[in-house]
């Protein structure tokens, strides 16, 4: 066992770039769509806040790979233009991810002490200046673990884009599994695969202590 | 592609019989991971160092690879039925995010309990069993609600290992009527349906029970 690592792990990582491109477009779409629902969720007008809030729970309330399906098997059919598998599967990664670090961005905004927006007022600055130089940096501080870990659950996510047969590094395990049907064999090829995706995640998950470390510093705590 | 009612109506039966697997498969799942993620934060408390970080070790792996890979790997490393294996690995999986939160619990029992207790010539066991669990579990007891959804949520992965759950189902209508777009809507619905209003309720339970330890913790999957 364990014997044939010269010749499973490279056919793996073939699958690599399309796993980090996913993840990537995934990351990109998702933090975007954070970013704009979250402080969408806070906002004072209620039309705003309706649609916000109705966009947040159909993405959390479903499923994700019930969301990778549609995308990957109705968009294409419903959508003007061509929706290719990669196109389908980074919008279901980064609408689903999206949905949830926008709340991860709601509530880092809302915990930003009420103080801190009537200073800002008292000293006349403009409503986008108050986002932007008071409370957006403070909450940033708040929801870097969150989005840390929300970038790892989107990193084991990509493996998803398996089902709609994208050749990311599980779609590729498939292939080799298909090929070396002895038990001891397709063991060998999915222990390959976990230690990638570990590896992989590392320094997602040492970035992501690292940067909760530097922005805790010069914060007096109460 | 328009939605058509008629074969809506004619597949939402075919579907909707599936629901007793996916709804089997989350409960089994769910008190494994209950179980599982009590032992797991038990262990890591351990005061017998080895254990405590070879536990620490597993968990941080567990958390960090994608559950469909390890779906897979169980799959094909164990001769057990495609249902088994699909409860136990997210079983397992969420156990690990369960032991998280049986940790806030616990360390948010004062350590004077634990003085006391030894004062009352408690054993270990028994002050775990009597004076640290009773208080640690029922204020996390909204947070362990939030993960039955989240299981709920993950069970179409189980697709993939031909555990036929709602999503399967949905898929194998879609291949043999090359019309996704209603199964896969129908089941997404059924999967909000069922999901968000739990939701609700988790959320109401929170409320209620005020500003707990752990309550508040961002990133957390609902």
């Amino acid at each position: 066992m364990f014997t044939n690592i010269g010749e499973f792990l490279p056919f793996i990582l073939q699958g690599l770039s399309t796993t980090v491109q996913a993840f990537l477009f995934g990351a990109v779409l998702a933090y975007s769509i954070a970013i704009v629902a979250g402080l969408a969720r806070t906002s004072k007008l209620v039309v705003v806040r309706v649609v916000a809030t109705i966009f947040v729970e159909l993405f959390r309330g479903t499923s994700l790979l019930v969301q990778m399906f549609f995308f990957a098997f109705v968009l294409p059919s419903l959508a003007p233009f061509t929706v290719s598998t990669f196109l389908a599967g980074g919008l279901a990664l980064g609408f689903n991810y999206g949905a949830y670090a926008s709340e991860v961005v709601r509530g880092a905004v809302l915990s930003v002490p009420e103080g801190q927006k009537e200073a800002a007022i008292s000293l006349n600055m403009s409503k986008i200046q108050r986002m932007r130089l008071i409370i957006l940096p403070q909450a940033f501080r708040i929801m870097l673990p969150g989005i840390g870990n929300n970038s790892i659950e989107l990193l084991k996510g990509t493996s998803l884009v398996y089902f709609i047969s994208l050749a990311d590094m599980t779609y590729r395990a498939d292939i080799l599994r298909g090929a070396n049907t002895a038990l001891s064999d397709q063991i060998e090829i999915y222990t390959y695969l976990l230690l990638t995706y570990f590896v992989i995640a590392l320094p997602l998950v040492l970035l992501t202590r690292w940067l909760e470390k530097q922005a805790s510093k010069g914060v007096s705590t109460a | 592609m328009t939605w058509d009612w008629e074969f809506a109506f004619e597949v939402f039966p075919e579907i909707i019989s599936a629901i007793g697997i996916t709804i089997g498969a989350t409960v089994a799942a769910y008190l494994i991971s209950l179980t599982l993620g009590l032992v797991l934060t038990l262990l890591r408390r351990s005061s017998f160092k080895p254990l405590s970080l070879l536990v620490a070790g597993i968990v941080e792996f567990i958390r960090m690879t994608p559950p469909l890979v390890q779906l897979f790997f169980v799959y094909f490393a164990f001769d057990m039925t495609p249902f088994v294996t699909g409860a136990i690995v997210l079983g397992v999986h969420y156990a690990t995010y369960v032991s998280e939160v049986y940790r806030s619990g616990i360390e948010s029992v004062p350590a004077s309990q634990w003085e006391a207790s030894k004062a009352l010539n408690f054993s270990t066991a028994q002050t775990w069993q009597k004076v640290v669990l009773p208080q640690a579990i029922p204020p996390v007891i909204p947070m362990l609600g939030n993960y039955l959804i989240v299981l709920f949520k993950e069970t179409p992965l189980l697709s993939g290992i031909y555990v036929l759950e709602m999503l399967a189902v949905a898929q194998m209508i879609g291949s043999d009527t090359y019309r996704f777009l209603e199964p896969v809507t129908i089941v997404g619905f059924l999967f909000l349906v069922l999901s968000y209003p739990s939701a609700l309720f988790i959320r109401y339970l929170e409320k209620r029970s005020g500003q707990l330890p752990g309550s508040s913790e961002k990133g957390v999957k609902t």
